[in-house]
């Protein structure tokens, strides 16, 4: 492949990755509020659009046009780097997130997937453990106690629970024996007895998966773990002082967040883009597509479902669940795996 | 020839260097943290372009994102302030800068002639996670496997030092540690 046509086709996967993502970070908000409204038996947006489709247009505009207001004894340059801190790395790690096996197109073979490197996981770790400084010095700048509170909170959560997400990881790499997720996929491959897919969940890590979900909730500051932002205590956390677009930066990257670690989820657990596949040619091309799409929504029905369902802990709890019973858990899942796969 | 590599690995250094100048020239120790932070990134940055892309990743987990954030974490608890520069002693500028510069060329000296170790070329080592693993717990476990119960000594040394004294044995109120 010429070097022109390697960086024109980088350039067009990044940019059509990255308009997804901010399109599925819209509707995800969308979705979030239909769902927790039908389950709080009213309607959710309804007004723009049909059934409030154009809600979150609607949403970013008037994020827009808000007044940017700078609360006057802040520490302004941490102030205004925070929000992008959080951002701008919660967007970075789609770059290594394979979402289908590569298309030949004018006999130049072009993975789906921005770029293809071998530490795609340690660099979706690395990149997300950087991304607790946005809260950590959004709370700290503010100048403002429920904002340091939440700050604190956030970071010491975030911290805590990183250990058990590595842990649950690691049992899936032994099996996979890589930490490209693209192998870690294919590994994935093919049926037990024919019909039970050969997903990691289904070949003995749902152990580690229950822990990778409790863990990944904790690590995007969701209910039951949302307490650096627990309303009735903190006012909003670490986001108190935030308004207009700065605020909107915090939002996007918690749902950017979210929308990762359902893609982790789908490519380590749950087969990634592995499915049935039927039909005519054209079919059989975009069914790939259209599993792992369904899988990352199946697992962000269940964020939002939690969400409705569950009230938040004490923060107490939150520790002592956190070292007291994930990590005893998920190191007993990891000497599990090793053992099994050395026998 | 200048190579892509080269040139990503100098401007690499060269945030490195100005990251770690930063750190001593603000006032403010979060500012310094946040320099080292930029200092650490950058740095795997170059491990990364010699071809250590497991070390470049560790190097960011564990030092950028754990041990930083205990910094960060400390620095915003004691709500330290901004800190008075001195003008500088007389000792330092006469000894000190010129000791410090003739003691990092001798070491400079030293490494270069006597050591045995080629300069490394871009990207020439083999540091994929493959390559590491077995290495780490085959060849090396006895050093790692003690390093490890060293840093376990560490944190229990750090554990008893910062616990609470234990209550007098009069039955009296123990010392308040605030």
């Amino acid at each position: 492949m010429p070097i022109w046509l390697y960086i024109l086709t980088s350039v067009i996967k990044s940019i059509v990755v990255l308009v997804a993502l901010l399109t599925s970070i819209a509707y995800t908000v969308w979705l979030e509020r239909k769902v927790v409204g039908h389950m709080q038996n009213r309607w959710g947006p309804t007004r723009v659009g049909p059934f409030g489709l154009l809600q979150p247009a609607a949403d970013g505009l008037k994020f827009l046009f808000k007044e940017d207001l700078t609360p006057p004894h802040v520490y302004k340059p941490l102030y205004i780097a925070a929000p992008l801190i959080a951002v701008i790395f919660a967007l970075t790690s789609i770059a290594v997130i394979p979402f289908g096996n590569s298309v030949t197109i004018f006999g130049y073979s072009i993975p789906l997937q921005v770029t293809d490197v071998n530490t795609g996981l340690l660099l979706i770790l690395g990149v997300t453990s950087i991304g607790v400084y946005g809260v950590a010095l959004a709370g700290w700048s503010s100048n403002n106690k429920y904002s340091l509170l939440g700050g604190l909170r956030a970071s010491a959560q975030m911290v805590s629970y990183e250990i058990s997400l590595g842990l649950s990881l690691v049992g899936v790499l032994i099996m996979a024996g890589s930490f490209s997720l693209r192998e870690i996929v294919d590994s994935q491959a093919g049926h037990f007895w024919g019909f039970i897919p050969r997903w990691n969940i289904f070949h003995g890590q749902i152990i580690g998966f229950f822990c990778y979900l409790m863990a990944a909730y904790a690590e995007t500051n969701r209910i039951p773990f949302d307490l650096p932002e627990a309303e009735t205590e903190l006012v909003a956390g670490y986001h108190t002082e935030y308004s207009a677009m700065k605020f909107a930066m915090f939002f996007m990257a918690e749902y950017a967040n979210m929308i990762t670690v359902a893609c982790l989820a789908t490519l380590l657990f749950l087969g990634g883009w592995h499915g049935p596949l039927f039909g005519p040619a054209i079919l059989q091309a975009i069914l790939p597509l259209f599993w792992f799409g369904a899988k990352i929504f199946a697992f962000l029905f269940l964020y939002i479902w939690v969400r409705g369902t569950l009230p938040r802990f004490r923060y107490d709890q939150l520790m002592a669940f956190g070292w007291k019973f994930l990590l005893p858990l998920s190191l007993a899942n990891l000497i599990a795996t090793a053992i099994a796969v050395a026998w | 020839m200048i190579s892509v590599h080269l040139i990503l690995f100098l401007a690499f250094g060269a945030v490195c260097v100005a990251g770690a100048i930063n750190l001593l020239a603000q006032t403010h120790p979060i500012n310094s943290a946040l320099s080292l932070i930029a200092v650490m990134a950058a740095l795997a940055g170059e491990y990364l372009l010699l071809g250590a892309e497991f070390l470049a990743a560790v190097q960011v987990i564990v030092y950028a994102g754990a041990i930083m954030v205990l910094f960060v974490f400390v620095i915003m608890l004691l709500n330290a302030g901004v800190e008075e520069h001195t003008k500088g002693s007389r000792v330092a500028v006469l000894f000190g800068i010129p000791g410090m510069l003739l003691g990092s060329l001798l070491v400079a000296w030293v490494v270069l002639r006597h050591s045995g170790t080629e300069a490394v070329a871009a990207g020439a080592l083999p540091g994929a996670p493959k390559t590491i693993g077995p290495l780490l717990f085959h060849e090396f476990l006895l050093p790692f496997e003690i390093t490890s119960i060293l840093i376990l000594i560490a944190i229990m040394g750090a554990v008893v030092l910062a616990s609470k004294p234990p209550t007098s044995p009069a039955g009296g109120p123990a010392r308040k540690v605030d």
